[in-house]
């Protein structure tokens, strides 16, 4: 059994296991169920030796051979980070979750989704073929509308899942069409071929078409603005799936995209214009709106935002410095962010609310959660000794240039990670530090289970800063030159060394600094000028989703008003228009034919028809008309008795018994008054209507008979109607020999449709629901 | 409708055409005839009997519901065709039994059992119709 692909199902199979195992464990199931994605973790440590060596593992089975379609992964730096992050933060989270939801009714449930989501997320990034990485893609959107609607029972949250879901489950199919506009360009539909064919897709001149179409996905998934909305609402779910979804793990899928097709989609100008357009503008909107907050989750979820604009931006930079950034501060960031999440779920957990405004002096009540925020803060403002450090000193050295796109980046990094800062050490300080506040909770330090996480995460920002150069050997080196498709070693380490990016570094601490000191005004201003806008993308999905609703209500109404007329009408004109504009267009009307020649008792039955047509037109009482049209059905029978087609005959005799019957029947039923109560101009349209279509079947019968005929299919039925078939009878051996299958699909239509009459006759009339547009509701956040 | 000749020959008439709708259900591979024809002929009948008697006669005749026969011509038809899985080949090939009874050679196939499925599928949909048609609130 091939272990790899034993981690693939272990957190769905650990998924099915965890309610049962929560019923009889209570919370601490929790430990238990953390040996699935720690044993995931190690597994993959495993791999690490190999991976820094510089090579590639590939495996997988074939899934849809006939589609050529494969179950397959690999692995390399880039995937092999991300699947470290992934089995490693959700261990903690696993734990974690054990102690916040600790006696919640639902615990078994929640542990079911998160590690559904970890196998969803896992199977992303391991992915090798373009349909499996699709497939995992849509599962993190699905497992992340769970989450986010966890707590189901509120309005807001329904809300925020739904419109996550909408957001990121439409990204993914608009990722879909750029994957097949890559796989038709370069033939290849995985990553590993896909990385090996070089400038292909750049000189296609789809080029552009594809890139958009995936930009479409990374930039809804990672919360590019303006489709960030979706990530601050989704701070409804409860804490552990904030720390782990929508900051470590999910909302990178979308830089992970990004990465993964640099080798292939990047270089040009288009990659290097768009992707730090989109990316600095999420970072400094991000940044700016996260002032504005007072929540510490809304806080921590606007950074977040912010910081995937900066690895949006870092990664179309089109440096190598700027992509070893990107790749420190990825790591980073997962550590730091978890963490801070998990710190500000124990001081609302612990404290009873997470509004900074109404938190203080909780130091000495809960010193770990402090000291390990405190550790996160550092990282996150970009202070030495820790990863977040490294990272930025990475990005200014990539990014600071001479040119003036460079020098306006630059300038958007700086004040976006002043900003950043200050987030930073708001959440870290303002709870913790300064005078006791009155909290609705009696505070007290966290249980064990949920330091674990935030101890361990800001743990190890700082050890993968002091021992960077084992750091960089075993994880960002060997990601960095997967991103950048060609060997990098990055050698940064915590020791400053003098030059323009520690000069740029101690200004972007500098600007903190004030910045920090001047929150309060800060924040006052941001809700001001907010207020004064007054309209945000948020807003802006409802009133689209509104106008979704309106509009396809409108058109359901134009289009199915329910009368029998219209539809009728429509359905005939239809009919008549596209029979003769065909013949028109192509003009092939058919010959006058030849005045047949008939015996007297054929033209007696001709007449017959044509006196049952006449009365039909003249009958003013409905059941006459009836009647008069089976006159017309059974005289045409008879021309077809006579004209060699007995089984036609025998069945058009049968049919033009049952419609009489059922259409009197129906009259009598439906109480139809016997009268025909249409006006003259109505009467006069519907006749047309009539004319126009029995003169184009007319013509067009005409026309089939006037071709040449193949007699291929006659002569194969002849010879082998009964060699084969064993039945003289021709059209019923089609029937139900050589035409079987259509003939069962047949009868399986006149079974629903005989349900459906069925249905229809015994349905007493009632007022029709109205069709009032639901409108959802609306939110309050931007 | 419901005059006396009416009534009295009604019974005999939907009787005839019922056993004529097995005839030409049966006869249909070699002469003209078959499970539609023979459905509609027998959906007739049943018709015909409503219109005299009442539904409740006719309800009572064929104790079962009509969509039930319905349902179970399907079921008859898809057994029909997946009675070649038994023998490995491919499904709706028509399968051809002839067992001598009483000295006479009888033709049995899969193809005749598909009919009577399609004939099943015809008379259940269409009288469950008509009866629902016929059928005043008070029946």
């Amino acid at each position: 059994m091939d272990l790899t692909l034993a981690a693939f199902f272990a957190p769905f199979l650990a998924a099915l296991a965890a309610p049962a195992l929560v019923q009889s464990m209570r919370h601490h199931a929790a430990w238990v169920l953390a040996i699935v994605p720690a044993l995931m973790f190690i597994h993959f440590a495993g791999f690490l030796p190999e991976i820094s060596a510089g090579e590639r593992i590939t495996g997988g089975y074939a899934w849809v051979p006939s589609l050529n379609v494969t179950f397959s992964w690999l692995i390399d730096g880039l995937s092999l980070t991300f699947a470290l992050l992934i089995s490693g933060i959700g261990t903690l989270v696993v734990l974690y979750s054990g102690g916040y939801m600790k006696d919640h009714p639902m615990l078994g449930r929640f542990m079911s989704f998160i590690l559904m989501f970890m196998g969803a997320m896992q199977g992303l990034v391991l992915s090798d073929s373009f349909f499996m990485f699709f497939v995992f893609w849509e599962l993190t959107s699905i497992t992340s509308f769970l989450l986010i609607g966890f707590k189901h029972e509120a309005e807001r949250s329904r809300r925020a899942a739904m419109q996550a879901l909408v957001v990121t489950g439409l990204g993914g199919l608009i990722m879909l069409a750029g994957l097949i506009f890559i796989w038709n360009i370069t033939g290849v539909s995985s990553f590993s071929l896909l990385l090996s064919t070089g400038d292909l897709v750049r000189e296609s001149p789809f080029y552009l078409a594809a890139l958009i179409l995936i930009l479409g996905g990374a930039f809804t998934k990672s919360a590019q603005f303006p489709l960030h909305f979706w990530l601050p609402n989704a701070m409804e779910a409860p804490t552990p799936v904030s720390a782990y979804l929508h900051s470590a793990t999910m909302v990178k899928a979308g830089v992970y995209l990004l990465m993964r097709t640099n080798p292939v989609l990047g270089e040009t100008v288009a990659w290097e214009t768009i992707l730090p357009l989109f990316g600095g503008t999420t970072l400094l909107v991000g940044t700016l709106l996260a002032v504005r907050q007072s929540d510490l989750k809304l806080m921590l979820a606007y950074t977040t935002v912010a910081s995937l604009g900066l690895l949006v931006m870092l990664t179309g930079f089109g440096s190598e410095k700027a992509i070893e950034g990107a790749v420190l501060y990825l790591v980073a960031h997962s550590l730091f962010k978890g963490c801070l999440f998990m710190v500000a779920g124990n001081v609302d957990h612990e404290a009873g609310t997470r509004d900074v405004t109404k938190l203080g002096g909780l130091m000495a009540l809960m010193p770990v959660t402090f000291a390990a925020a405190m550790l996160a803060a550092l990282s996150m403002g970009g202070l030495p000794p820790f990863a977040g450090f490294l990272a930025k000193e990475e990005i200014y050295y990539g990014i600071a240039k001479g040119d003036s796109w460079s020098m306006l980046v630059t300038a958007v990094a700086i004040l976006g990670n002043a900003l950043m800062f200050v987030i930073g050490f708001a959440v870290a300080i303002k709870p913790f530090m300064g005078k006791a506040v009155e909290t609705p909770k009696h505070a007290h330090e966290a249980p064990v289970l949920m330091l674990a996480g935030p101890v361990v995460l800001a743990g190890m920002g700082l050890i993968a800063a002091l021992f960077s150069g084992v750091f960089h050997t075993l994880i960002s080196s060997p990601m960095a030159s997967a991103v950048a498709g060609e060997p990098l070693t990055i050698t940064i380490s915590v020791i400053p060394h003098p030059g323009l990016a520690l000069t740029l570094s101690l200004v972007t601490i500098a600007l903190g600094v004030v910045l920090f000191l001047s929150l309060a005004r800060l924040r006052a201003v941001m809700t001001a000028l907010l207020d004064a806008i007054g309209w945000g993308p948020d807003k802006g999905f409802d009133q689209a989703l509104a106008g979704l609703v309106v509009g396809a209500t409108n058109l359901t109404r134009t289009l199915q008003n329910g009368r029998m007329e219209v539809y009728m009408t429509a359905t005939f004109i239809l009919l008549a228009t596209l029979l003769l504009s065909v013949m028109a267009w192509f003009d092939e009307w058919p010959a006058m034919p030849a005045f047949p020649v008939l015996y007297i008792y054929e033209w007696a039955i001709v007449l017959i028809a044509a006196i049952g047509i006449i009365a039909v037109v003249l009958a003013n009482n409905r059941l006459t008309a009836i009647v008069a049209l089976g006159i017309q059905g059974f005289a045409v029978a008879l021309l077809f008795m006579l004209m060699g087609a007995p089984d036609l005959s025998f069945t058009q005799f049968m049919v033009e018994t049952l419609s009489v019957v059922i259409l009197a029947l129906a009259m009598t039923r439906l109480r139809l008054s016997p009268q025909d109560h249409r006006s003259r101009s109505q009467t006069l349209l519907d006749g047309s209507v009539g004319v126009a279509c029995g003169t184009a079947f007319t013509m067009i019968m005409l026309g089939v008979l006037q071709s040449d005929f193949d007699p291929y299919l006659t002569t194969f039925f002849n010879e082998y109607s009964y060699t084969v078939a064993h039945g003289r009878n021709i059209v019923n051996v089609i029937l139900v020999d050589f035409r079987g299958i259509d003939t069962f699909g047949e009868i399986g239509v006149v079974m629903v449709a005989g349900l459906a009459i069925l249905a229809l006759v015994r349905i007493i009339a009632k007022p029709a629901p109205s069709l009032r547009p639901h409108v959802p509701v609306t939110g309050t956040e931007d | 409708m419901r005059t006396l000749i009416f009534r009295t020959i009604t019974p005999y008439l939907s009787s005839l055409m019922m056993l004529y709708s097995i005839f030409v259900t049966l006869r249909g591979h070699n002469e003209p005839g078959g499970g539609f024809i023979g459905g509609l002929i027998a959906a007739s009948a049943l018709a015909i009997y409503g219109i005299a008697c009442g539904v409740s006669p006719v309800r009572r005749a064929i104790h079962f519901h009509p969509m039930a026969i319905s349902g179970f011509g399907l079921l008859v038809a898809a057994i029909a065709g997946m009675m070649s899985i038994l023998v490995g080949v491919p499904f709706m090939t028509g399968l051809w039994w002839s067992p001598v009874i009483f000295g006479v050679e009888v033709k049995l196939s899969t193809p005749m059992l598909f009919d009577i499925g399609v004939y099943l599928v015809v008379l259940g949909s269409i009288t469950s119709i008509t009866l629902a048609l016929e059928e005043r609130e008070h029946d």
